[in-house]
């Protein structure tokens, strides 16, 4: 193995890295305020509000995300209204596509996380709540939603993580993220063990940090339920 | 039927059956894996456990395609040497092979974790009673700890399970002829892209709420007495 191949190509990695990073956190943050009220509806009593939810929130958790990203960025082209509409400047673009489908997934997934927080409050919280006189969108600011989201933490770590191992999805459709410049860098070179494992490398060394970030975090925000 | 998709519904339904074919082959494979890894971190020596706790992690921390993409070029390479050396010639890795060998390491790790909750849940006064009996180790673990611990990790398995059937879309970017990589051929053929990507995640769905009822069987079996 030549791993000289890889020293030369650092900044083409770094710059994958860049992408890889970028596509992360914006589809994390744009997911992370769909899903809010996406759960608040979703763990609602009236199945007119909560089971339009249930079905995004099923179909995107049910089928591979490698298909939602097909779709958005092969499939919409079969449309002719869209590739004329002003839309199309959007939907032409892997870039645009790729950040479309890792929202509209992250969104589906960290709902669902969300819902089942939401649905865990103790009824006793609410009921101080409203016993306080708290109208619904005060108890859901104040009450409801610090809790549940404090409590949710340790699985939306995970679904971070899950959203980085799926960014290698930009890859497949032509773009060059971390995943797309070893592939470059395989083809050219035909050095698969230097460029693949080097990019799993760089994909530990982001998943460690994570896992650390979400340890600092659990600490600061969890701290009321240590034991 | 035919009809509607332009006489290619024979060739997704194809592509369906390696779908599932790799989905139970991978399968099989986490299952074996995944038993060996948790009686590695349960019962083995300083090694074993060192060894079955670095595997989860790197499973953990990369992602799936880069190492079905490695074990699908690099095996190409290694393959290629092992031919030199041995005169073998030229042979082809196949797809099929690279992509369910990635599919069954990474659950492996997955299932591994779902045993070792699962054995450690089950009750250790009924694994004492073994050993009372005059029962070996290996007679314990057969005889009592795995049946009493496949009931604790049905939940964890069929969740892995649901996963593993979508990580198998992943086989059509090395060019194995699944359903997504036929829905590809026949969408680009007809350019109605859109209406075979939608049926193919029909069919994903399907699959789903197929392996939901044979959870909820399998639940309903091991849960007797209880």
């Amino acid at each position: 193995m030549d791993f000289s191949i890889i020293i030369d190509n650092l900044p083409l990695l770094f710059k994958g890295l860049g992408l890889t990073l970028q596509l992360l956190i914006i589809s994390l943050v744009i997911g992370f305020f769909l899903s809010i009220p996406l759960a608040i509806m979703a763990a609602s009593k009236k199945p007119w509000m909560s089971l339009p939810v249930k079905i995004y929130i099923y179909i995107f958790r049910g089928t591979p995300l490698l298909i939602q990203v097909f779709i958005i960025y092969y499939g919409f082209s079969q449309f002719e209204w869209l590739r004329e509409s002003p839309l199309w400047v959007i939907f032409k673009q892997a870039y645009w596509c790729a950040i479309i489908a890792f929202t509209l997934n992250t969104a589906a997934y960290t709902a669902e996380i969300f819902r089942g927080a939401i649905l865990q409050t103790p009824k006793g919280e609410i009921e101080a709540a409203q016993a306080c006189g708290m109208s619904r969108f005060d108890q859901y600011r104040h009450i409801i939603l610090p809790s549940a989201l404090r409590r949710s933490i340790p699985m939306y770590g995970n679904e971070v993580i899950f959203m980085l191992h799926a960014t290698v999805l930009a890859g497949v459709i032509t773009l060059v993220d971390l995943f797309g410049a070893a592939k470059i860098i395989n083809s050219r070179y035909y050095a698969p063990f230097e460029s693949f494992i080097s990019a799993g490398l760089f994909y530990l060394v982001i998943t460690f940090t994570i896992v650390f970030i979400f340890k600092l975090a659990e600490k600061h925000f969890l701290k009321h339920l240590e034991q | 039927m035919n009809e509607i998709f332009g006489g290619y519904l024979p060739m997704i339904l194809k592509g369906m059956m390696v779908t599932i074919e790799v989905a139970l082959l991978s399968l099989l494979l986490s299952l074996f894996l995944g038993i060996v890894t948790a009686s590695a971190r349960l019962y083995g020596g300083t090694f074993a456990r060192t060894l079955a706790a670095t595997y989860t992690t790197i499973i953990r921390g990369v992602p799936d395609l880069v190492l079905m993409t490695l074990i699908f070029f690099g095996g190409q390479i290694l393959v290629n040497h092992l031919g030199d050396k041995f005169g073998w010639g030229y042979i082809d890795v196949d797809p099929m092979i690279a992509g369910i060998i990635t599919i069954g390491f990474i659950f492996g790790a997955y299932m591994g974790e779902t045993f070792r909750g699962a054995i450690m849940a089950v009750n250790k006064g009924q694994i004492e009673a073994g050993h009372a009996y005059g029962m070996t180790p290996l007679q314990v673990f057969i005889h009592i700890t795995f049946p009493a611990m496949i009931r604790h990790a049905i939940p964890g398995f069929f969740n892995n399970w649901l996963v593993l059937v979508k990580t198998t879309a992943l086989v059509s970017v090395i060019g194995l002829q699944d359903m997504v990589f036929n829905a590809k051929v026949a969408g680009d053929t007809l350019r109605q892209p859109f209406t075979f990507y939608v049926l193919v995640g029909f069919l994903f769905l399907l699959i789903t709420a197929v392996s939901d009822l044979a959870m909820r069987w399998l639940e309903r079996k091991y849960n007797v007495g209880r």
